[in-house]
């Protein structure tokens, strides 16, 4: 409204004037620092989850782009990879391992004491005799007017400038290693049931506390919406031993899927036809109507009307539930055993960090795969929370 | 097609009595209009003719058959909404065609119907598109071509025209009168605009307060209002009303002046005049002192108050008119023009 009040006024002079909206400005860059603020976090998550796990001990996420000067060392070939070449005695090669590649070395030594003391392109006298010289990338030549005569080849020391380096190892070791592939399995069988389970039952309670008249509705509606402040925590445990009870009775193990699926839906429950009613209730009633008049029945308004129309709700709440038990450890801790063909991946992760809590390249790269899932499903929603479906169906 | 019979009807919520023993009888094929301020009831009576509504007291028939219990669906009868009520979801086609795939009719029978309706109406380009992709006017054809293909007995109108712009609204307007006329189809519409509900009326039900006020044609509303509501609300520019008294024929207006009528009533009236009744005549009785003027083009709408009082009064001239503010005009009026109605209950006074 503001810019269209200033584009109204004409202008008094054509020139380009500041026409800055201050206000608009101050709550931009306050936005801007939220969001930088927010995702900070996972920025940094994701950045040290690629990173070289030598370089992730020595520095943090941000200096990932900055070469690191490090030591090194490594070790020339023996006496009998000489070559006689123009008179001379010659062993020739690089230091640096393949893994090694890429790093610049500036300055090297024999010692633990000299290392840095030789820029490179000079050369040392080793024991052995002769004349060692190394080179910036790490070839060394080292000559000599008599035989080699040692076994092991010469330690040389060096300091070296490395380059970043970003892998996909860590994953491919978290995924393969540690069992988080076996968890990730897990979780989307706790996740995809205890996502839809609830829906279908909400969808149906929805309407009918929507758009059904029966005595009793508005109470029902009450307790409903009472029932969202009981916290989960209170309930865990009675829920369990209810479940415990009932469970052997119908023949089913005390601790399996069946029982988180089903303490996830009835948590879920209430803040879903809590949801799911207000958006259904808030659907143009002659819609509804119209259909009636069309022969339709409660069952085929809900079919053909109610649920295509409701989608933006359902999505929405869709990624709530998907995201909560997804990323839900108490439940999972409580209602499903702790084998390898039950154990979450929010189970899994704490017990990397009792395990592996020094390798950070694990931790992190465990944490991205868990993070992945969630944020594929909300991007692939959300697009349901910005559009209207209404639009076009009245006035 | 089907006539429909109103009996004593009755509905209340809880204690509040909305409408008051309607009663009516709507001959087959006839264009019926339900008129009335907004809050009368009209609409109420519409839905609890569709079904919509549950009825308190009194019966509904339609054809022969009482409807009170039946489900909307089985009443046999379309309606077309205020807002037109698409079904967003779907397209124009599937739209039309969702009533008839409930009643199971074989595909190519529905196609045909959807096909016929769409051609009548001239939406036929429109049928694959979303109701959001189309305008206000092609909207409510859509919502009209929903209640044509189910082939009803009654039409049931809910004020389909007011979300239109006022060109559109007379367009449709003749368009719905045409469609009715050539389908031949009961129609009942609700309306609160009195020009909409006098053009489009075989018979018109005035409703106030949930009373039926008249029922009758537009040329008998207009001509013999049954009541101090109905003659103002019928006629535009609206009816003047003033308090006066009627002596053997003699009727004395609060201001002094004496009219002329061709009765021998004696009794305290509410006088009722038409702007478009009186006749500029320099010999007038009455005399308005002008304050403004509203140049139609066509005609002229004199503002003004009756000479020595305060009774504002409106007249209508032919042609251009332009006076002087606070010019003295005088007007004659014919004795068959007067309305008279009774000063307590406003009804219609026959002389």
């Amino acid at each position: 409204m503001a810019n269209v009040a200033v584009a109204d006024i004409p202008a008094k002079n054509p020139s380009f004037s500041l026409n800055i909206d201050w206000s608009k400005l101050a709550t931009h860059i306050v936005l801007l620092l939220l969001v930088i603020v927010w995702t900070l976090p996972t920025v940094g998550l994701l950045v040290s989850s690629v990173r070289d796990k030598d370089q992730l001990t020595v520095s943090g996420w941000w200096s990932a782009l900055t070469t690191t000067e490090r030591t090194g060392g490594g070790r020339t070939s023996g006496a009998e990879a000489q070559k006689f070449v123009d008179g001379q005695f010659v062993i020739e090669g690089n230091l640096l391992s393949e893994d090694e590649k890429g790093r610049t070395i500036s300055a090297f030594g024999l010692t633990n004491k000299t290392f840095g003391e030789n820029p490179v392109g000079t050369s040392v006298v080793p024991k052995a005799g002769g004349e060692l010289s190394v080179f910036a990338n790490g070839d060394y030549r080292w000559v000599s007017d008599q035989e080699f005569d040692f076994s092991r080849g010469q330690r040389v020391l060096y300091v070296a400038q490395i380059p970043p380096r970003f892998t996909l190892e860590n994953y491919v070791e978290v995924l393969t290693s540690e069992g988080i592939d076996r968890s990730f399995i897990n979780s989307f069988t706790v996740t995809i049931p205890a996502t839809i389970i609830p829906i279908l039952i909400a969808a149906f309670a929805a309407y009918a506390l929507a758009w059904m008249q029966f005595p009793g509705r508005g109470y029902l509606v009450a307790i409903v919406v009472g029932l969202l402040v009981v916290p989960l925590q209170m309930s865990l445990i009675p829920i369990l031993q209810l479940y415990n009870n009932v469970a052997p009775m119908l023949g089913v193990e005390a601790k399996s899927y069946l029982g988180i699926w089903l303490a996830h839906t009835g948590f879920g429950l209430p803040l879903a036809i809590y949801l799911l009613r207000n958006y259904m209730a808030g659907l143009p009633k002659e819609i509804m109507e119209s259909a009636r008049m069309d022969g339709a029945s409660h069952f085929k308004i809900f079919t053909t009307m109610v649920l295509p129309l409701s989608f933006p709700a359902l999505a929405s709440f869709a990624i709530f539930q998907f995201l909560w038990t997804w990323n839900d450890l108490l439940v999972a801790t409580v209602f499903l055993g702790v084998g390898d063909n039950e154990l979450v991946l929010t189970g899994r992760l704490r017990e990397l960090i009792g395990s592996r809590g020094d390798n950070w390249e694990i931790l992190t790269s465990g944490a991205f795969i868990s993070i992945i899932v969630p944020l594929a499903v909300f991007f692939s929603l959300q697009r349901y929370f910005v559009r209207g479906l209404l639009a076009g169906s009245v006035k | 097609m089907a006539s429909i019979v109103l009996k004593d009807l009755v509905k209340d919520y809880g204690k509040v009595e909305v409408l008051h023993h309607v009663a009516g009888q709507f001959e087959d094929g006839e264009f019926i209009v339900i008129v009335g301020p907004s809050g009368c009831g009209k609409s109420t009576l519409l839905r609890m003719i569709a079904g919509l509504e549950t009825v308190s007291g009194g019966e509904i028939y339609i054809g022969d058959k009482m409807v009170n219990k039946l489900e909307p669906a089985d009443r046999d009868i379309a309606m077309v909404f205020q807002n037109y009520a698409l079904y967003p979801h779907m397209s124009v086609r599937q739209n039309m065609a969702y009533g008839l795939k409930l009643r199971k009719l074989p595909k190519e029978e529905i196609n045909k119907r959807v096909e016929e309706a769409a051609e009548i109406l001239e939406i036929k380009d429109y049928l694959d598109r979303k109701p959001r992709q189309l305008s206000g006017g092609q909207r409510q054809r859509v919502a009209m071509g929903r209640a044509i293909v189910r082939d009803p007995q009654v039409f049931l109108f809910d004020e389909p025209l007011s979300n239109l712009d006022a060109k559109l609204r007379v367009q449709m307007r003749l368009e719905i009168r045409k469609l009715q006329r050539r389908l031949g189809v009961t129609s009942i519409y609700v309306t609160h605009d009195q020009v909409e509900a006098m053009t489009l009326g075989d018979r018109l039900m005035v409703l106030n307060g949930g009373y039926v006020e008249q029922f009758g044609t537009p040329i008998e509303l207009y001509d013999r209002p049954a009541s101090v509501f109905v003659a103002g609300f019928i006629g535009s520019p609206a009816m003047n009303f003033m308090k006066a008294k009627i002596n053997s024929g003699k009727i004395k207006l609060p201001n002094g002046t004496i009219l002329n009528s061709n009765t021998q009533l004696s009794a305290d009236i509410t006088l009722g005049i038409r702007p478009e009744h009186v006749v500029a005549d320099a010999k007038g009785a009455l005399e308005l002192e002008v304050e403004m003027f509203e140049q139609l083009g066509a005609n002229t709408l004199v503002h003004g108050k009756l000479k020595d009082s305060d009774e504002p009064f409106v007249a209508s001239m032919p042609g251009h008119v332009s006076e002087e503010p606070g010019t003295l005009m005088k007007f004659s009026i014919a004795p068959e023009a007067l309305h008279m109605f009774d000063a307590k209950t406003g009804k219609r006074l026959e002389p």
